[in-house]
């Protein structure tokens, strides 16, 4: 049996007296792609940043001693606003140039890339280039804020591709947080329901069942229902 | 003729420094806090005109005042930053002018750098220099987490750290900047050169350059300018900042 590389128990988020995560317990194994689903407001980004470490809470979180974590943010909003080339993106992380070529041929980007600007980038593109940084120093584990599901206009690869070229390539550990149902048996081999607490755990394709859903969506449930091809 | 080069060479100093240090203010909100902190100086340049001690001097501690206030507010209320300017603007402009004799007040609003003397110059360029290294130390870090704060606390980068440098070098830069310029133009010469440089820069590197290079030019005209027409420089160098912002416009990089 695979290692196991992070414990939570009983796990209580509050931001400004609001109870966002309540009693949240699960366990991560090397290699594990674990997905947090749930509708938006559900506490899925505030679970990841728990777990990164930058907001407080009650409770026990345990990663393995010494593992590296990789963050790959849902958005950046303020990054348009500065003039930002590709190579100094990675820059800002201490990232030499030759490095910043191999990383962003592994994520399908030629070298073309590193003069472009940060805020001239398709979000496809943009994503990948989030998911690079956070692979630079080489990562253990990736914690993913909602992959988006376009596709790139050029019809590369989709980002969960990528994600699962990745994992075997770089050995990865990968936790991520998304409220799309389509990718979740497709792409990960657990899943935790999250709204506000926890609302069901287990092997995608025996957890979630339209009970399950209904729980978590309420009516919204037709419409991802309706979207799933 | 010896009097123009040491208000050049301190004016180039502090318009180079300020311009680079205004690249950093990206995000909406730091560039809102210099207008107030450079307004929060006016009670501490009167203070320094009636005693007769050195501007920058007076102004130093109401900057750090204002940099106190300003994060009890952002702490303690949720008061929009337009109304937390507007509250500063007013109350040191008021205070000011219940004790500085009128005949001081266009020193305290605009300033005047065409006295200043040799050991002055001196200091001011060291004091740039100095700050100028600081802000090179710091400035990626600085970027990374004015992009996003999360993501640099996973690089577990000290935030609070370079959140204080950060802040601790505008406190200097607007001391001085109030010497040049006064306490109500000190705001422009921080977020005009950045601007300008935001309009011709395509990535981080020319965009700090520009900023630094656009800061000490319209020092340099800006001072050139008064002395031969006999204006107060520091609504000139504004101007002339003003000036090359209107022309950047048509260069604009999209």
């Amino acid at each position: 049996m695979p290692k196991t590389i992070l414990k939570v128990k009983n796990l209580n988020v509050k931001l400004e007296n609001e109870e966002i995560i309540k009693d949240l317990s699960f366990e991560v194994r090397k290699g594990d792609v674990l997905t947090i689903l749930g509708p938006n407001g559900a506490g899925k980004t505030v679970l990841l940043k728990t777990l990164l470490g930058v907001l407080p809470y009650r409770g026990e979180i345990e990663w393995m001693p010494g593992i590296k974590i990789g963050y790959v943010p849902q958005r950046l909003p303020f990054i348009k606003d500065i003039p930002l080339s590709i190579k100094e993106f990675f820059k800002l992380k201490g990232t030499e140039e030759k490095e910043t070529k191999e990383i962003l041929s592994l994520v399908g980007l030629n070298e073309d890339f590193l003069n472009k600007k940060m805020g001239d980038l398709s979000s496809g593109q943009f994503q990948r280039i989030l998911v690079a940084w956070a692979l630079i120093r080489n990562p253990d584990v990736l914690l993913f804020d909602e992959p988006t599901t376009g596709i790139d206009i050029s019809g590369e690869e989709t980002i969960y591709a990528l994600l699962a070229r990745l994992k075997e390539k770089r050995k990865l550990t990968i936790l991520l947080v998304t409220h799309d149902l389509s990718v979740v048996s497709k792409f990960s081999n657990f899943v935790i329901c999250l709204n506000k607490c926890p609302i069901c755990r287990g092997i995608p394709k025996e957890v979630l069942t339209l009970e399950t859903l209904r729980k978590l969506y309420g009516e919204e449930v037709k419409f991802y229902e309706h979207h799933r091809h | 003729m010896e009097q123009v080069l040491l208000s050049l060479i301190a004016g180039i100093f502090i318009g180079g420094v300020a311009g680079y240090l205004g690249t950093l203010m990206l995000s909406k909100k730091m560039a809102l806090v210099a207008g107030p902190l450079g307004h929060l100086t006016l009670p501490g340049i009167a203070l320094a005109l009636i005693y007769g001690f050195d501007v920058s001097l007076g102004a130093f501690p109401f900057v750090i005042l204002g940099i106190i206030v300003i994060w009890l507010f952002e702490m303690r209320t949720k008061l929009p930053m337009e109304a937390l300017t507007a509250i500063v603007f007013a109350s040191g402009v008021a205070i000011t002018f219940l004790f500085l004799p009128i005949e001081q007040a266009e020193t305290a609003l605009v300033g005047d750098i065409s006295k200043v003397g040799f050991w002055d110059t001196l200091l001011v360029s060291f004091l740039c220099l100095s700050l100028f290294l600081i802000i090179k130390r710091i400035y990626y870090k600085v970027v990374l987490i004015s992009i996003s704060e999360d993501l640099a606390k996973s690089e577990k980068v000290n935030v609070k750290k370079y959140n204080f440098l950060y802040l601790a070098a505008i406190a200097i830069i607007i001391a001085l900047g109030v010497k040049m310029v006064g306490g109500l133009l000190t705001v422009a010469l921080i977020a005009i050169p950045a601007a300008i440089a935001r309009n011709l820069s395509k990535n981080l590197f020319q965009f700090s350059l520009f900023g630094l290079l656009f800061g000490a030019t319209s020092s340099f005209f800006g001072i050139l300018v008064s002395k031969a027409i006999g204006f107060p420089a520091g609504p000139l160098i504004i101007l002339v900042a003003t000036f090359f912002f209107l022309i950047s416009l048509i260069f604009k990089k999209r």
